[in-house]
């Protein structure tokens, strides 16, 4: 191993962004990628997504080829020359200083837009649900049949978050207990929950189907197991859902028991 | 160790060695004053909880990779559940795993390892400017030592709300078992980490500031040693906030008091303190320190791989003052960063856009600094020691752990990859790779200042080779899990339908894992077999050009044969017409007289 010189570190360096760029090749055609997007915003995630890999995978590629070269070839075993004798270079640090600059800058102005609609442009209307971690749950509460959360006939489920499809949707997210985040991997959302406050959450739904609720946020030895279900249905099914599970609750136990044992607020 | 060999030279006024030794074993080895000593102290104190937060994180990998099977070699510790990991004990692990890593390992490594024993020789002083301080900032990690290895052993286990133990979780002993004794030490131990660094970071900055030889210029100093400078700036301003925030999350634990809480907070089905508090006010104030702590645990090793790069490419640094400007850039901008740790807290999302702007600029500094010392190693001499490679291997692995991390700035792709294993990745790029490859990278090169002997460059060079591959193998593949969403700190994700296919990956990158510690037995090895029988070294096997290069290898007390002159900067290598090719700092501007003091040496 020491007699190995520039050419053999030079293969070792180069294998970085070789098979680096080869992982991220294969990774799709693995199933090891970006979950199917279900949601009305989850594009502009995506796509930003997508231009900052190409953007840093240029970056990535073009620095450790020149890494790779320099290293192939100021090798000090290619011959009796002498290092250049060089400090620096106004023009180069002036070209990559303002190069970067200005890209991160427009990248920062360029994804405002994305952000402000996920985060804070919030639809002016109630909640359709509200959403309360607890550990290891979520409890969910749908405001009944007066439309207003919080009085006598809410209906009360856990883990099994039903909603319909194509409609702009307000989740009111709170935690009785610790951290948590409510994850939802094919709708592109995370927000954490926290105890005290009221965090609203928004988005669309473009297909039907069930997928997870993950918690992405530590919050206790059984953070592991906080799995909820989230499923879109179409307007017809999702009132019919609705009225199921409302007559099931009123089947089996009295409404005013209920909103009782659930003192949550 | 404890006098210096060489003969001594009084003509220029220093003070002899034996007026500092009065040498018994204890006050030598153990309640040192010496700056080199206490360095090795920490040094080797670091390399120890390097080794257990090493097993940490292969424990953790094994339940990722397999969950629920049984644990080899230490299954027998785990009787009561069969052999088995129990998910609270996973989540302990990791927890501590970061802890070592980063107030065990990283932090005193960096700082007080070869802050320590680098910033006197580096800057010519005979030692720091407040030896019973420092010996003190060592003695005051021993509280944290016993603190962080204790809980391991208290009802409950160790912490287990994660390195950034976020209350209600962190405050509550009934929503974690950990949350009782076990992070009342985690924040004990905090706190003595914290009084060790304000230590050392007091003493670096008034040494650097007052005790710098004659003609050594701030814009003469090495690159470690304005890495070491702003770093210490960076600590003394940014520690006390998480000193005082540990204070009052211990005051929420044992007096009753709402920092932290709010109102109504109902855990496990009991109402929980008196509330009133925010525990978004904690994240506020854990991030305003740790992520300047970030820079805190690169920096200083930025500064030593610039200056291992000059070296071995025998060429002057490229861009010596954008390379001191950026560093202070990004120490700068460290401080106004912090919340782009919580875009999905809850905090206000206003606030967030203005935390990504600030994000997007700190990878400016950072890109600059990568140019550069692909700059320096261009139109190089390369020779490729171990240290040499450890060295390029560093930006190699800190272009990934940069470019990573303006995923994660961008606020709308954070919503995605935030708290999955994309996150883990950039971090592990940026501290595995980046850091603790540049702090091997400066074990290799000044090896034979601390001990007058050489590693051994067949086997050390066979080590980073090893290390390089399976960092890589466990490292490089988080990205594209995280891409799916795969979160951290799940004992078992595979019963969610979107990562069920997740399994063999992670195998793979446990294997990998298995096989980057494994690779260290090589390096522990090398270590200590070179310490007694590697080949002597003289003053300046490198033929590097800084101070510490003119003393005795190991120096005694004082370091300095004479006090050193210095007459130019620190990278004077290749000069032309100059038949040597590097100028030592010492060597006067006459070319005649260099030529002299270089047939000297």
């Amino acid at each position: 191993m020491n007699r190995l010189g520039g050419i053999f570190w030079g293969l070792v360096f180069l294998a970085v962004p070789v098979l680096g760029v080869a992982v991220f090749a294969v990774a799709p055609a693995i199933n090891v990628w970006l979950p199917k997007d279900i949601s009305a915003h989850g594009y502009q995630i995506d796509s930003l997504f997508y231009f900052i890999l190409a953007l840093t995978g240029v970056v990535f590629i073009a620095t450790e080829l020149l890494l790779f070269w320099f290293i192939w070839k100021y090798d000090a075993a290619r011959g009796e020359r002498k290092a250049t004798y060089i400090q620096g270079s106004h023009t180069l640090e002036v070209v990559w200083t303002i190069i970067p600059a200005a890209t991160l800058l427009f990248l920062a102005i360029y994804q405002m837009n994305a952000w402000a609609n996920v985060k804070m442009r919030r639809p002016d209307m109630p909640p359709t649900v509200e959403v309360v971690a607890r550990q290891f749950e979520w409890r969910l509460r749908y405001p009944g049949r007066d439309g207003v959360l919080g009085t006598a006939d809410d209906l009360h489920l856990v883990n099994d978050l039903h909603l319909p499809v194509d409609e702009e949707i307000l989740v009111q997210l709170k935690s009785m207990d610790v951290l948590h985040s409510f994850f939802l991997p094919n709708l592109r959302i995370k927000q954490d929950a926290v105890p005290g406050m009221k965090i609203p959450v928004w988005f669309r739904a473009t297909e039907t189907g069930g997928f997870d609720i993950v918690c992405a946020e530590l919050c206790g030895w059984g953070h592991y197991k906080m799995k909820g279900r989230i499923t879109f249905v179409s307007r017809p099914e999702f009132d019919a859902w609705l009225d199921r599970k409302y007559s099931e609750q009123e089947a089996t136990q009295p409404v005013a028991e209920a909103v009782g044992e659930m003192a949550v607020r | 160790m404890s006098t210096v060999t060489a003969p001594v030279s009084t003509e220029h006024g220093h003070p002899p060695a034996s007026q500092h030794s009065v040498s018994t074993f204890l006050s030598t080895y153990v309640f040192s004053k010496d700056h080199k000593v206490i360095g090795l102290q920490f040094l080797f104190s670091t390399l120890l909880w390097f080794l257990i937060g090493g097993l940490l994180a292969l424990a953790v990998r094994w339940q990722v990779a397999w969950p629920w099977s049984d644990v080899p070699v230490v299954g027998k510790l785990f009787a009561q559940q069969g052999g088995q990991m129990s998910p609270e004990f996973y989540t302990m692990l990791f927890t501590m795993h970061a802890t070592v890593m980063i107030f065990l390992v990283i932090i005193p490594i960096l700082a007080g390892a070869f802050g320590n024993f680098l910033i006197p020789l580096m800057i010519g002083a005979d030692d720091m400017a407040f030896p019973t301080l420092n010996m003190l900032s060592y003695w005051f990690m021993w509280p944290a030592f016993i603190a962080f290895g204790a809980s391991f052993f208290v009802e409950g286990g160790a912490a287990s709300s994660g390195w950034t133990s976020y209350p209600p979780l962190s405050t509550n002993v009934a929503s974690s078992p950990g949350s009782g004794w076990g992070q009342t030490l985690w924040l004990i131990g905090l706190t003595f980490v914290g009084v060790s660094s304000m230590l050392g970071s007091v003493n670096y900055m008034t040494t650097i500031i007052l005790m710098r030889a004659p003609g050594m210029t701030m814009f003469r100093l090495p690159m470690t040693i304005w890495a070491m400078f702003i770093t210490a700036v960076l600590q003394a301003f940014a520690l006390p906030v998480l000193t005082a925030a540990g204070f009052m999350q211990m005051s929420d634990r044992m007096f009753s008091t709402g920092f932290f809480t709010p109102e109504n907070n109902i855990v496990n089905n009991a109402v929980a303190g008196p509330g009133g508090g925010q525990p978004l006010l904690w994240q506020h104030l854990f991030w305003f320190y740790s992520h300047p702590a970030v820079y805190i645990m690169i920096l200083p090793a930025m500064g030593m791989v610039s200056d291992i790069l000059t070296c071995f490419a025998r060429k002057p640094l490229f861009g010596y003052r954008p390379m001191v400007y950026s560093i202070a850039g990004i120490a700068g901008l460290g401080f106004i960063v912090w919340g782009h740790h919580m875009f999905m807290s809850g905090m206000n999302p206003a606030l967030g856009i203005t935390f990504m702007v600030s994000t997007m600029m700190i990878a400016l500094p950072s890109a600059v600094k990568t140019f550069n010392w692909l700059g320096t190693v261009w139109g190089g001499r390369i020779q490729f020691t171990t240290a040499m490679l450890f060295a390029l291997s560093f930006v190699s692995m800190f272009i990934i752990g940069g470019l990573s991390g303006i995923f994660m700035a961008a606020t709308p792709v954070d919503i995605f990859i935030h708290d999955t294993y994309f996150i883990v990745a950039h971090f592990h790029y940026v501290l595995f790779a980046g850091t603790a490859m540049g702090v091997w990278a400066a074990i290799y090169f000044w090896f034979p200042k601390m001990f007058g002997r050489t590693m051994n460059e067949f086997w050390g060079k066979v080590h980073f080779f090893l290390t390089f591959v399976f960092l890589n193998g466990t490292f490089f593949t988080m990205h594209i899990l995280g891409a799916v969403g795969f979160p951290r700190r799940l004992a078992d994700a595979y019963h969610y339908e979107t990562f069920h296919h997740l399994q063999p990956m992670n195998a793979f990158m446990t294997y990998c894992a298995i096989g980057m510690v494994a690779s260290q037995i090589i390096f522990a090895v090398n270590f200590f077999w070179s310490m007694f029988y590697g080949p002597v070294a003289g003053r300046n096997p490198w033929n590097a050009n800084g101070l510490e290069w003119t003393a005795p290898s190991p120096p005694g007390h004082g370091n300095f044969d004479v006090q050193p002159v210095v007459y130019r900067g620190p990278y004077e290598y290749s000069v032309p017409g100059v038949e040597k090719d590097h100028l030592m700092q010492t060597d006067p501007p006459n070319a005649a007289a260099a030529a002299a003091a270089a047939s000297a040496h």
